[in-house]
């Protein structure tokens, strides 16, 4: 038992649907005039919804939306769990109910140790203030004592690097600036759990990479426990030794991190033959394959990629189509297109084959996002057409870490 | 080891650098009905509402030509309107007080309160961001927004001394209760804070309610005219406002009206408990709701 940090059990949180806001996933506020309106004939019952704090409001089947069911999981001490899962499937929810910023409806979870939970680097930053101010202001948002943040205060601006404007007011900070300083307040919250949403994704590129290293840090080098919620699959690889894989607000699967997102990776594939069923102009399947030509998912590191293409073209005219290739970092990569590749698109069904330039691929999650059009409308657009993995075997993973760069080049040098 | 006792221990953040062995354990799980108002957990997150006060502060008079200046503008150009219609043309009795005195001594607690209900209904909504991304006792929120109002009280209250000084009033030993009739204001707008944030996070009515509500209220406290109007049968009634405490309790206590603390102000401090009382619970039972809903 002792060596549990975070035991959940049974646990979910219900929304009601009819009141739900489009995607935000949370309600709607009321106002009084639609209490006033739907509770006419039963105004008994409308004062107490006003008063119970909706916590016993019944709706029925159909309103009634389980944003997280059944979920159990447990979580030793000292591990690093990343929880993934598509839009949607609950991850966000987890994470609220166990950093307690709200409740969960059924069920309980028990987390054995100071917690810190980072939903968002900055909460709370006030423009008007300068950076000092906005440390002892965020860092007590986040649960730190006023002397510990004094304690702290060189450490947090130096990794900031904002020691020249510490006394400037943050609105005047750029936002790279903006973002340094919040999140170095961030990492030197010391609790035993941390709960991390994807706070990663924001940022430049140098950026994250600072906060994986410092997250890896504090896992490895400090055995805390962390909880981490990502859709950056290869920081689910790189940082955590085990994985929850959500689906529809269920557990799908507990597991190493790579097992679970491979898992993860397959369930979009599977899924993705529905998006594809379709009559009009546009893409009916779009697949990574492999030099045999066999459909897969990940490729290692300098092993030949290719993408394939079936699409269906029966209304427009000079109908053109092409994709782009993004990294994990959502950066454009590459862009292709039938305009370059030199192909005609004229009614009927066409299947291509494009070959990337996988030698200068580098380790990571990639992401296909198309569009078929012409010169008057665009007939399909989608952003994850598919997606596939490069893959690094240990001395690759090891150098590529220090650079920045996009590409590698692995031309064979010239000796003179 | 039973759920039984992990629910009695509280969650205490402890300082980093405590042994592990000192573990807290967070249970969480839902509510039912009317939950505790945890002001031990309140009490850990001191420094929190001070931090939250102290931004108040810092931010109110940010970017503004006049600065903490207009803690002093708002009642004092509401004092010389008041002379000026009531004092002069209306001519309302001031219990012999000098009626510029009299209004702006009604009129500073009143500012007060009236500025801490408007910013503390509104304080969770402006601080949505906060409820939906952290963790922390909520009732945080509305209480720095009505403590962030005692520095500009403060600051009003040099124009009164400044007021007294010129129409020669002194003094006397009485003015020691004084504080004690700032809590009552303040307690009252805590109170009426707590009711109306809750209620704004899910009806957002409230946001246009709050104008007419001081308005009126201020209509039903003695500021522009003094309560020995009233026969004397109707004053405990009257009472019942707990701001006509506060206003006449400030009059009894620096400018000696005859308003002696009596039934009427027991009956205000009365009300004002069961309003915070009830508000805090409500609050609290509202809570769980607040970052699904804001």
């Amino acid at each position: 038992m002792s060596d549990i940090a975070i035991r959940v059990d049974n646990i979910g949180k219900r929304y009601h649907i009819g009141a739900l806001q489009q995607g935000g996933g949370r309600f709607r506020y009321r106002s009084l005039r639609d209490v006033i309106a739907h509770s006419a004939g039963t105004p008994f019952r409308a004062m107490r919804s006003l008063v119970s704090g909706g916590g016993d409001r019944k709706g029925n089947e159909e309103t009634i939306f389980w944003a997280l069911k059944e979920v159990s999981f447990n979580v030793k001490r000292g591990e690093i769990v990343g929880v993934i899962g598509r839009n949607g499937a609950g991850k966000s929810t987890l994470l609220k109910l166990l950093s307690r910023i709200t409740e969960p409806t059924c069920g309980f979870a028990e987390i054995y140790g100071r917690v810190g939970a980072l939903l968002e680097v900055g909460t709370g930053f006030h423009p008007e203030l300068t950076g000092r101010e906005n440390i002892y202001l965020n860092g007590a948002i986040l649960g730190m004592k006023r002397a510990e943040i004094a304690s702290r205060f060189d450490e947090i601006v130096a990794f900031a690097e904002v020691e020249k404007f510490i006394d400037t007011p943050v609105k005047h900070y750029s936002s790279g600036m903006y973002l340094r300083l919040a999140f170095a307040i961030a990492a030197h919250l010391e609790p035993e759990i941390l709960i991390v949403d994807e706070v990663l994704a924001v940022g430049d590129a140098e950026f994250q990479k600072k906060c994986l290293g410092k997250m890896q840090q504090i896992s490895a080098g400090e055995g805390r426990t962390v909880l981490f919620v990502s859709h950056n699959l290869a920081a689910v690889r790189q940082l955590c030794t085990r994985g929850v894989l959500l689906h529809a607000g269920q557990v799908a699967m507990t597991g190493t991190a790579n097992e679970v997102s491979d898992r993860y990776v397959h369930s979009m594939l599977a899924t993705r033959a529905d998006r594809f069923k379709r009559d009009s102009t546009g893409y009916t399947d779009v697949r990574a394959v492999n030099e045999e030509g066999r459909p897969t998912s990940s490729f290692t590191f300098g092993e030949p990629a290719f993408i394939e293409l079936d699409l269906r073209v029966n209304s427009g005219s000079d109908v053109q189509c092409g994709f782009t290739i993004y990294n994990q970092l959502d950066v454009p990569l590459l862009l292709c297109a039938s305009e370059y590749g030199g192909v005609r698109l004229d009614h009927g069904d066409h299947r291509f084959r494009v070959c990337l330039p996988y030698e200068m691929l580098r380790p990571g999650s990639y992401r296909i996002e198309g569009a078929v059009w012409d010169k008057e409308s665009v007939f399909h657009q989608d952003n994850f057409l598919c997606s596939f993995l490069v893959v690094a075997d240990r001395l690759n993973e090891m150098h590529g870490r220090s650079s920045e760069a996009l590409f590698v080049s692995r031309e064979p040098w010239a000796k003179l | 080891m039973t759920s039984a006792r992990i629910a009695n221990e509280e969650t205490t953040p402890e300082p980093s650098g405590v042994a592990i062995n000192s573990m807290s354990v967070t249970l969480i799980r839902p509510s039912k009905g009317w939950v505790s108002l945890k002001l031990a957990e309140l009490w850990e997150y001191r420094e929190l509402v001070y931090f939250l006060t102290w931004r108040e502060v810092k931010v109110r008079y940010k970017q503004t030509a006049m600065g903490a200046a207009w803690a002093i503008i708002q009642p004092l150009f509401t004092m010389l309107v008041f002379s000026l219609f009531f004092g002069r043309l209306a001519k309302i009795p001031s219990d012999g007080i000098p009626y510029p005195l009299f209004s702006l001594s009604g009129l500073i607690p009143w500012t007060f309160f009236a500025n801490g209900l408007t910013l503390s209904s509104n304080s969770l909504v402006t601080n949505s961001n906060l409820v939906a991304k952290v963790f922390f006792p909520r009732l945080a929120i509305p209480i720095s927004a009505v403590a962030a109002g005692l520095v500009d009280l403060a600051i009003s209250f040099l124009l009164l001394v400044g007021m007294m000084a010129f129409y020669h009033c002194t003094l006397s030993y009485r003015f020691i209760y004084l504080p004690l009739f700032i809590l009552l204001a303040v307690v009252t707008s805590l109170g009426v804070g707590f009711w109306l944030s809750a209620l704004n996070v899910e009806y957002r009515d409230v946001r246009y309610t709050v104008p007419f509500l001081t308005q009126f209220w201020m209509f039903a406290t003695p500021i522009a005219y003094p309560s020995s109007l009233l026969q004397s049968k109707w004053r405990i009634l009257y009472g019942l406002n707990p701001m006509v405490g506060v206003t006449e309790g400030v009059r009894w206590a620096l400018l000696g009206v005859h308003t002696a603390p009596g039934p009427m102000i027991a009956a205000s401090s009365a009300a004002s408990l069961l309003i915070l009382v009830g508000g805090a619970f409500y609050f609290r039972r509202m809570e769980k709701t607040f970052a699904d809903v804001v």
